[in-house]
């Protein structure tokens, strides 16, 4: 029925007002000098080259990379092998683990993540536990260390449920013909399982590399602002300086090494799954 | 049983279980210490939800949280289901154009999606506050919410429509009546996650406010740099608010299902949030 295409028309122009303007207008301030008076700005490539002419904001952007390269890797090691046991439990049990992945997701993240800062605190569980093998004077809290883990724990769940998507899609025969031909059990995971899951593992890694380099909640919570990144400088620029249109160039810069990144991971999803396209 | 055959995989699992559930445990249990430690209990206390309770702060916060997600999840999803029925009779290409720009804030970092809307604001010279809170969470729900109920309608019939008003019903029946009935799981579940989302929403909320309107996640960030255990409190009750949500959400339509004597589908608590 044609006429139903009118129910879209406000929902166009509202996406179009609150949505696509909104992206625009990162672009326009990010190449605009100061002066938030929309007719009067000038275009400039200064806050760009302002950041990529200063070591300080060079090195933030470098550790972001790097924690969140750490977070993903450890997130796959981790990941992966729960996702296995998940994926070959009976549905029942398989369906009560998911939700049990599943359940602290929903709970807020800033919660969650605030519930960490007393675990890692001095005279807390960790320190205890570390206590044991003598390291009890380690200091937990406000460290690359807490950070690490508050990212994992809270992007974890996200890799989990795609590797398990995936394994749980295999066809289970092809391990069982795998073992028929004379496969062991690594040589039947490694030839088999492993490639069919790589499309899970590809697209976890977006799921979990993205809001890591972009978060700035967890490095502030458990990194007590002394471990800065470059959601942290985008944040200052923001809310504290007001320094919108060198915030925008930052913005603009993060979102374009996201961009690449997701391009550089599609590219992997392409060729591992052999061309064969299952996700848009 | 199966699982008895993997004691490595078994261990792994009830680790990570271990891992998820902790930091929720220990925040709980620490929210009835009688002390302001957060690392020994030293006895049973409700002092801190006593405390919460008389915090007008997070009181507020609270407010906040909950009007904006109960009038968000309202709004957008009305809106989010009449726009993607709109959008399944538009054209090819003005479909595939509003379901591009429909995925930015899905897509997104969230941060990006949160500064756009800030500097649009700025732009207007709209004084942030409560209101501009609202409308960028009606903005970064109804994208949820048409992707939930989108592939529910392209399952549907296109005639469907066609049919009901040829045997006599307006537009409107035909919408009321004959479509959104069957398109009911994906509205039902849109509404869930726009509901979610903006109750536990941080970054966009964190930008697009301003004149001291909190809401929970914003206090809880404000609030973090010194000890304050009512922030415990706080956080039990949510956790327990989120869990009854999801229970409920998950036990009514097994209860229906029963009662109809079919098999539940796919339950929404299980769909993870991301898509």
């Amino acid at each position: 029925m044609k006429r139903f295409s009118q129910l879209a028309v406000p929902y166009i122009v509202w996406a179009v007002i609150m949505l696509l303007l909104p992206m625009l207008l990162i672009v326009l301030y990010a190449f605009t000098d100061t002066g938030n008076e929309i007719l009067t700005f000038r275009f400039t490539l200064d806050n760009f080259i302002k950041f990529f002419t200063d070591p300080d904001f060079l090195l933030v952007l470098w550790r972001s990379i790097k924690i969140a390269f750490k977070t993903t890797v450890i997130c796959v090691l981790l990941g992966y092998p729960i996702a296995y046991f998940i994926a070959f439990s009976s549905d029942k049990v398989r369906n009560i683990l998911i939700l049990a992945i599943t359940l602290p997701t929903w709970i807020n993240m800033l919660v969650r993540t605030y519930a960490w800062i007393g675990l890692l605190s001095d005279g807390g569980i960790f320190q205890q536990i570390l206590g044991i093998f003598g390291l009890g004077d380690t200091e937990l809290l406000y460290t690359e260390g807490a950070v690490l883990i508050g990212m994992v724990y809270n992007f974890i769940p996200f890799m989990i449920l795609q590797i398990n998507t995936s394994l749980s899609k295999m066809d289970r025969s092809l391990a069982d013909a795998s073992h028929d031909l004379g496969a062991d059990g690594i040589q039947t995971f490694l030839r088999v399982t492993l490639p069919l899951s790589l499309p899970g593992v590809v697209s976890g890694i977006s799921l979990v590399f993205l809001p890591a380099v972009s978060s700035f909640s967890i490095p502030k919570l458990l990194g007590g602002g002394q471990f800065f990144l470059i959601g942290n400088v985008i944040e200052n620029q923001f809310i504290t300086v007001g320094e919108w249109n060198f915030g925008s160039s930052i913005s603009l810069i993060m979102a374009l090494i996201m961009m690449a990144t997701m391009y550089l991971i599609r590219k992997l999803d392409a060729y591992s799954s052999g061309g064969r396209k299952e996700r848009d | 049983m199966k699982n008895n055959r993997r004691p490595v995989g078994k261990t792994i699992m009830i680790l990570a279980i271990i891992f998820f559930y902790l930091p929720i445990v220990f925040m709980i249990v620490f929210s009835f210490n009688d002390s302001r430690s957060l690392t020994n209990f030293t006895g049973f206390s409700l002092r801190w939800y006593e405390k919460m309770w008389n915090d007008s702060e997070m009181m507020e916060s609270l407010y906040t949280t909950i009007v904006i997600a109960v009038l968000a999840t309202v709004i957008s999803t009305i809106v989010g289901t009449i726009s993607a029925i709109g959008l399944s009779k538009s054209r090819k290409i003005v479909q595939d154009v509003v379901l591009q720009i429909n995925d930015f804030p899905i897509m997104n970092p969230e941060i990006v999606t949160a500064i756009g809307l800030m500097l649009f604001f700025i732009t207007l010279g709209v004084e942030r506050g409560f209101m501009t809170m609202l409308l960028a969470h009606i903005a970064f729900c109804i994208p949820y919410v048409i992707l939930s109920v989108m592939p529910k309608i392209r399952s549907l019939d296109p005639n469907l429509a066609d049919a009901a008003m040829d045997l006599g019903a307006t537009p409107w029946q035909a919408l009321t009546k004959v479509i959104v009935p069957q398109i009911k799981v994906g509205i039902f579940s849109g509404a869930l996650i726009a509901f979610t989302m903006s109750f536990d929403d941080f970054i966009i909320s964190y930008f697009v406010t301003g004149r001291g309107v909190k809401n929970l996640s914003i206090m809880v960030y404000t609030m973090s740099k010194r000890v304050n255990p009512s922030i415990n409190a706080i956080s039990t009750l949510v956790v327990l608010f989120i869990t009854l949500v999801l229970v409920a959400a998950n036990v009514i339509p097994i209860i229906k299902a029963k009662k109809l004597g079919l098999k539940p589908g796919q339950l929404p608590g299980q769909e993870g949030r991301r898509v």
